[in-house]
């Protein structure tokens, strides 16, 4: 029962998420929000565990005194400061002026924004690595990444200024973009609803159970 | 089954193909306004009022939408014009007139929302002048919302999707009754092996992400489904696994999956909860506590599996500088080229879905994907007449060729 259960659930769930695409008539038109609604309140509860579980690691490191434990002090720290201040200044806790505002705008946002930021360095260094003309297909690559780049900025169209406007370099990274770009991006997105159909079908059907934890 | 499958597929082509004459839904009272102006609210009139005002049902819905279309009046001119908005009325049952919405000039129609299928419903259109004179058009017949069973609009898609899913269980009758199917070598699932067994050597963990999006994804679902094998071979291993998560839901499913998986290897007393971990929501929140992790435990292996964003370059150059051999899969377009650049290998959108039934081996999940191939043939043939019938069509003004276009453009349109 504790495999069967769920698989009827699912199998039933995934039924009726196909069938109200195609049933405009009550029930099935209210039932995708149905759902939707009862998935956001399981998942609202949900995230008490996984707090206590993030409380649970970070208490067990500190008192085992195991390397980084200030780390998981850190944590403990933020996770009620933050808690106790949105909790005490009640509903208009997010309004401008309040504490837990200001540690949004003055602590969060600056730590996800240079995280964020990071990425820039690993752009250029991943580019130096995947632009490197080992092969025919790299060559292509780079070759199209640095008409695109070049393109998408003034100075390739002044270097390429004494062309007829259709082969200047802006021309050239939107003629990319719009044709062999889309035209391979399409082609994964095929395959990807296709792979979709036949998860889903898998997983409708029960041939799929893994996620239930593996075997038959 | 077969049998059963045939008979299916044979009802509903005949429903769908006889849905047309038999089925159809009669088309709701369709009533024209008359189009004289009641010269009793015209009073000071400064603008003519719009004619030919028609009602009638919106089709395939639950009976809660009406739509309205008119001609607009003849002083609504894009130079000059001397129609300053348009105001619609509606009359429920008896009722007095109310007020609905206010359109811009150059209006001629609205959908009427949020109705119920058993009330009556009249309406008016008013021409409104610069001095908000306002000229009517005469009330139309009172019109019921009808609701239907069927949204034919999607009839195409759903003999489509009957085909493809027809085309699947067909593949997976056929391998389970041992037919043997031929499944191209996935690079990135070969080295499945060779990674957990290089972390195993190494006596480093094993670092399994599963994207940042919750259950409700098919990315994480998929993702979770390629856990359950892996985790398998990690118990057979007796390797570590490290899976910090940043969904509690995920966090539950990832537990039971590695727990069942340890099980089935027959070591339930290597599990332990803290294999999987829950992080935080936030997205850079989480990516911070991975790259953390990352750099502190160095793990030898890491899977990068499931829907990612902006994080997965961040994430996938840091496995790269620990020396960790890597492994990724989203079905987002825009990340691919981050994951193809920073990782060893790469599951391309639907390698990614067909990840766990190539992993498992398994005749009838392999028999799922050889499915794929009946929509990715119809995929081609589509792409190819259509491609055809633009070129012909626009180049020499084809009527067959342009029929075809638009029979193309009707049976894809998903609205």
């Amino acid at each position: 029962m504790r495999r069967e259960i769920p698989l009827l659930i699912t199998a039933i769930t995934g039924i009726v998420f196909v069938l109200q695409y195609f049933i405009p008539h009550a029930p099935f038109n209210k039932m995708n929000t149905w759902f939707s609604d009862w998935f956001s309140i399981v998942g609202a509860f949900a995230i008490w565990l996984g707090a206590l579980n993030l409380l649970k690691i970070s208490f067990q490191k500190i008192m085992d005194k195991k390397s980084d434990w200030f780390f998981a002090l850190v944590i403990i720290i933020s996770f009620f400061v933050i808690t106790i201040i949105g909790f005490a200044e009640g509903q208009g806790f997010r309004e401008p002026g309040t504490t837990f505002s200001w540690l949004y705008d003055y602590v969060y946002s600056p730590l996800s924004a240079t995280m964020f930021a990071i990425l820039a360095f690993f752009v250029a260094s991943a580019s130096y690595r995947a632009f490197r003309a080992r092969n025919f297909e790299a060559t292509l690559l780079l070759l199209s990444a640095f008409f695109v780049m070049l393109g998408r900025v003034p100075v390739g169209d002044i270097i390429t200024g004494f062309l007829p406007q259709q082969y200047q370099l802006s021309q050239v990274a939107s003629w990319i973009m719009t044709f062999p770009q889309t035209a391979g991006q399409r082609a994964i997105m095929i395959g990807i609803a296709l792979g979709l159909v036949s998860t889903s079908l898998r997983i409708i059907l029960g041939i799929e159970r893994s996620h239930l934890g593996g075997g038959d | 089954m077969r049998l059963l499958i045939h008979t299916t597929l044979f009802l509903s082509v005949f429903i769908f193909i006889g849905s047309s004459r038999i089925f159809s839904v009669e088309p709701s009272p369709q009533v024209q306004a008359d189009t004289l102006v009641n010269t009793a609210d015209t009073v000071g009139v400064s603008v003519a009022p719009v004619t030919s005002l028609l009602v009638d049902d919106y089709k395939y819905d639950n009976g809660e939408q009406l739509n309205l279309s008119w001609v607009p009046s003849i002083d609504d001119q894009l130079i000059d014009g001397k129609v300053s908005v348009y105001r619609v009325y509606r009359i429920t049952n008896d009722s007095t007139r109310e007020l609905i919405a206010e359109l811009p000039p150059g209006s001629n129609s609205f959908t009427d929302k949020n109705l119920n299928r058993h009330d009556t419903y009249r309406y008016i259109v008013a021409a409104v002048s610069a001095s908000d004179d306002e000229v009517l058009s005469t009330t139309t017949e009172p019109v019921q919302p009808q609701r239907e069973w069927i949204n034919f609009r999607r009839g195409y898609l759903f003999l489509l999707a009957l085909i493809i899913g027809g085309a699947v269980i067909y593949y997976i009758q056929s391998a389970r009754r041992g037919k043997k199917l031929f499944v191209r070598k996935i690079a990135g699932l070969e080295a499945v092996d060779e990674a957990i067994g290089r972390a195993t050597e190494m006596g480093r963990p094993i670092l399994y992400i599963p994207g940042i999006l919750d259950m409700d994804d098919v990315q994480t679902l998929a993702a979770i489904t390629i856990l359950g094998r892996v985790a398998h071979q990690i118990a057979d291993y007796d390797t570590k696994i490290r899976m910090p998560v940043s969904r509690s839901l995920v966090m539950t499913a990832a537990r039971e999956t590695i727990k069942t998986a340890y099980q089935t290897a027959g070591r339930p007393d290597q599990y332990s909860d803290d294999m999987v971990s829950y992080v935080t929501d936030e997205q850079f929140g989480y990516v911070a506590a991975v790259d953390g992790i990352m750099v502190r435990e160095k793990p030898a292996t890491v899977f990068l599996l499931g829907a990612f964003f902006a994080e997965s370059l961040i994430l996938a150059e840091t496995g790269n500088s620990i020396g960790a051999i890597q492994i990724a899969g989203t079905a987002r377009p825009a990340q691919l080229p981050f994951f193809i650049a920073a990782c060893d290998f790469t599951l391309i959108g639907e390698e990614l879905f067909a990840a766990s039934a190539y992993l498992s081996g398994e005749p009838k999940a392999l028999g799922s994907l050889k499915g794929q191939d009946v929509g990715k043939a119809i995929a081609m043939i589509v792409i190819l007449v259509g491609v055809i019938a633009v070129t012909i069509g626009n180049a020499w003004d084809v009527k067959f060729m342009n029929d075809v276009k638009d029979m193309l453009t009707t049976i894809f349109s998903t609205q």
